[in-house]
């Protein structure tokens, strides 16, 4: 058992855990956050995913020994006032099933809009194609992600 | 009436509002304080605060087929009520929730809202006529003097009275026995495309599956089985697992060795550090080519008769000719997103179990039996599910968290690695569906036979519902809609060996991928167009719906008219009631099959929420398709041989087609949505890739060393 300090949320945790475990097992277990869900355990899913420093990575193969002082932000972190754009499309289409998936969809399509203002089709395949969904939430996801990056960059909605 | 009031069952939901509250992603009435107000029953479904505030109760599992948002439209239709301030609870097990067409109260077969359809508006109305006697009891008057409006009663002199202020008293009174429903004129309600009522707390996160339950002074359990199905551990060295810290016991149970400790990671590291010696058990020398040559001595097995029509014999002995043709599928996991967990708390004084589940009553009985509690002291908890697709019918992982958390004597939370979860499903079964025609010399067929053989998962779950030789379950769309005067269809049950579970749209997939590419087979040597063909022998008042909805598809598909390089199949069938078309636009790239659109025609007679049958059907695509392209489950050595996303691939983002659905208005009784587009998928797909490349495409999924030798 080591202490990882890490800032989750913006706010700073120290995680008593051995440096092995998991991030996605960090948050769920030691800080009960959760919103980040387990899928695979091999990166394979994307059902886990979150922000480290901003870049989006599969808390499930992240160890806390690769954490320390990094800034993580899950789906519990990305609404500020108001939800965020992401999450508002994905209400207005109905994007969701069973749902299981969504955390991790949602944080795959934040990381993509704040990189690249106005995907393509195409590069929304390319972001979005390590989260899987069961319930085939593909067409609507894309629409919702077109639908927000119109809305972040305040432009009519196609 | 209010039976809730003395049962444990009341006490179960006031439990549940306590525990679960990210469950409740309903809204309190603006203006109201957040202590809790105090709840009245008026029946099963419906519970009235005295802050005004309403409760619906959910009695079906919310596994992303939107029962959480339609079984309530049913309610609030009739009690007149807003929908967006209304609170959902699921329920627990109770003998008033079992579902009539299933028997028992079970969330599966595309059921729910067929079920559910009259019995819910009627609960709405009954409780809205409840609370209006108790109105007009209160300002002595006739009923007939009191109208209803968004949650009040209002008297013609101008009183009003919310349903608040009278939920007490109206509980107390007699249930109506007449209650005469809306005209579907007048809906408010059903028929609209109402918001799902769940995506606000699945957007956030907030939303709770049965992996996230917390309880206090939990413990996290995983669990070592046995790597052969069936197998039982003989013993277990835990010497180091049990030095590693966090590890609070190591548990031996009928499926295998559990090591439970105060975190997921602290029990899966030292589960992989036990050493355990199994009984492979008889499963042992199970493999994928022995099953398969299983299936197909199989074949001389005698085999039930499923229906019989003319003389099917003489007609393929006199006919021009004839044609043969076999289908066979593989196992397949159903890989919910949610791996299978579930969390018991025995106690000295009753149990109460969490979690995912699309069987509560079965998990409830498991629990009594286990526990040896009666019903009152044991209690279910359904979360919401993270997939089901007929997994969560099982109870396996239930049983498994009750007897670790009795041996242990604290609250357990079992959770499965991805890996335990797709080497110990209940696989969907293998088949092998053989077919044969008789044609006269214009190509029509004047004889057809089509024999199934098969697992039954039946047998091993309700075997009451078995009988001479015939699995209903296995039988689904083996009867094909089109004119065929000497038709023969059989069923033989065949044991493979490997423990099999329904799988959304059950034996639709096998049969309908038999039936629809077999008639496919017949146009091509009838040199006719597969279209033309199957509408030439869908004649009669009873082929209405199946013409109209092949019409609507292939119209709006441009059937014939595939875009340059791509190529059209088309697949037509029956299931739960609901009437589907469905084209299939393919090409072939780089040596294998990409799905560019598919296009349905649905006609599921009255719709409860449009946009969620229309997400059904984009659904029920992704998950056909992963079992057309992508998937199959193999066994070696008494070992299933995948094990994870990357040797058991699904469809991704990026294999996805544009789906475009068009649904037929109908005023028909509602026919099941959740799985019959699964079906077709199959056998649409297999007559494109047949149109593209001349090869037929005769088991699933569809690989690439099939395609070459065309």
């Amino acid at each position: 058992m080591i202490v990882t300090k890490l800032t989750v949320n913006g706010k700073a945790v120290n995680i008593n855990a051995s440096p092995d475990t998991p991030l996605l097992w960090a948050l769920r277990d030691e800080l009960k956050m959760n919103g980040t869900k387990f899928g695979c355990g091999m990166a394979l899913c994307g059902a886990c995913t979150v922000h480290v420093n901003g870049e989006p990575a599969r808390s499930c193969s992240t160890p806390l020994s690769a954490c320390e002082g990094k800034k993580i932000t899950t789906i519990e972190g990305i609404s500020g006032k108001g939800l965020h754009p992401v999450q508002q499309a994905w209400i207005q289409l109905d994007v969701p099933q069973c749902g299981y998936c969504q955390s991790g969809q949602i944080m795959s399509a934040v990381a993509l809009l704040n990189k690249n203002k106005n995907p393509s089709d195409a590069d929304i395949d390319e972001a979005m194609s390590g989260n899987i969904c069961r319930c085939g939430t593909y067409q609507r996801m894309r629409a919702a992600i077109h639908k927000a990056a119109a809305q972040m960059s305040g432009k009519k909605e196609v | 009436m209010n039976t809730l009031k003395n049962s444990g069952r009341r006490d179960f939901l006031k439990t549940s509002a306590a525990l679960s509250g990210a469950l409740m992603v309903g809204f309190h009435v603006p203006g109201f304080s957040k202590t809790e107000p105090t709840m009245t029953a008026i029946n099963g479904w419906v519970r009235v605060g005295n802050d005004n505030s309403v409760t619906i109760i959910c009695h079906r599992s919310e596994m992303g087929q939107g029962t959480y948002t339609s079984m309530p439209m049913l309610v609030a239709e009739e009690l007149e009520v807003d929908l967006r301030r209304v609170k959902i609870e699921m329920a627990g097990a109770d003998p008033m929730y079992i579902n009539a067409l299933l028997g028992g109260q079970l969330t599966g077969g595309s059921t729910s809202v067929r079920d559910a359809f009259d019995g819910l508006r009627k609960a709405g109305a009954q409780a809205r006529m409840m609370l209006v006697s108790a109105a007009a009891a209160e300002w002595k008057i006739p009923e007939a003097d009191c109208r209803v409006d968004n949650g009040v009663v209002l008297s013609k002199g101008g009183k009003k009275l919310f349903y608040g202020q009278l939920a007490t008293k109206a509980a107390a009174l007699p249930v109506p026995k007449d209650v005469p429903l809306k005209d579907a004129k007048s809906w408010k309600i059903i028929g609209k495309p109402v918001k799902r009522l769940d995506t606000p707390a699945k957007v956030t996160g907030k939303a709770e599956y049965g992996i996230d339950v917390q309880l206090p002074g939990m413990l996290i359990a995983s669990l070592a089985q046995c790597p052969v199905l069936g197998g039982k551990p003989i013993s277990v060295d835990d010497a180091k697992a049990k030095a590693m810290p966090g590890v609070k016991a190591v548990v031996k149970i009928d499926d295998g060795v559990a090591v439970v400790a105060t975190s997921f990671w602290q029990a899966k590291s030292a589960r992989d550090a036990l050493n355990i010696t199994w009984d492979n058990g008889k499963g042992a020398t199970l493999s994928s080519t022995g099953i398969s040559q299983g299936l197909k001595d199989a074949l001389a097995k005698p085999a039930a008769s499923l229906k019989k029509t003319g003389d099917v014999d003489s007609a393929m002995a006199g006919a021009a000719k004839k044609i043969e043709a076999s289908y066979e599928l593989p196992f397949l996991a159903h890989a919910t997103m949610e791996p299978m967990n579930f969390t018991a708390d025995v106690r000295k004084d009753g149990c109460d179990i969490y979690g995912s589940t699309q069987f509560p009553q079965l998990a409830e009985g498991v629990a009594m039996q286990i526990t040896g509690f009666p019903k009152e002291k044991v209690k279910v908890h359904t979360t919401f599910l993270g997939g089901g697709f007929g997994r969560r019918i099982d109870v396996d992982f239930i049983v498994q968290a009750i007897q670790i958390s009795k041996a242990v004597g604290k609250p357990v939370k079992l959770i499965w690695t991805r890996e335990d979860d797709m080497t110990h499903d209940f696989y969907r079964p293998v088949s092998l569906n053989t077919l044969s025609a008789g044609l006269d010399a214009g190509g029509k067929p004047v004889a057809m036979k089509f024999r199934i053989t098969s697992p039954s998962v039946t047998s091993r779950l309700f075997g009451a519902f078995v009988k001479d030789g015939i699995d209903p379950f296995m039988a689904e769309a083996s009867v094909s809609p089109y004119d065929i005067p000497n038709t023969l269809v059989e069923l033989a049950i065949h044991d493979a060996g490997v423990r099999v579970g329904y799988w959304r749209s059950v034996s639709h997939a096998l049969n309908c991928f038999a039936n629809e590419s077999f008639i496919d087979e017949l146009a091509t040597v009838a040199g006719k167009d597969p279209v033309a063909y199957r509408m030439a022998m869908l004649n009669g008042k009873e082929a209405e719906r199946f013409r109209n909805v092949l019409n609507i598809a292939t119209t709006k598909a441009d059937w014939g008219q595939a875009p340059k390089g791509r190529f059209h199949g088309v697949a037509l069938m029956e299931g739960y009631g609901t009437y589907v078309a469905q084209v299939a636009e393919v090409s072939i790239e780089k040596g294998a099959v990409r799905v560019h659109k598919i296009t349905c025609a649905v006609d599921c007679g009255t719709m409860v929420n449009p946009d969620i049958v229309k997400a059904q059907v984009e659904s029920s695509v992704a998950y056909g398709m992963s079992a057309v392209l992508l998937s199959k489950i193999t066994f070696k050595d008494g070992k299933v041989e995948q094990s994870n996303f990357h040797d058991y691939p699904v469809l991704r983002m990026n294999q996805m087609p544009v789906v475009e659905v068009h649904l037929v208005a109908s005023t028909e009784k509602p026919g099941g949505i959740g799985e019959p587009i699964v079906a077709t998928c199959g056998p649409s797909v297999a007559n494109a890739v047949f149109a593209a490349t001349g090869k037929r495409v005769r088991k699933l999924p569809i690989e690439a060393a099939d395609l070459k030798s065309a």
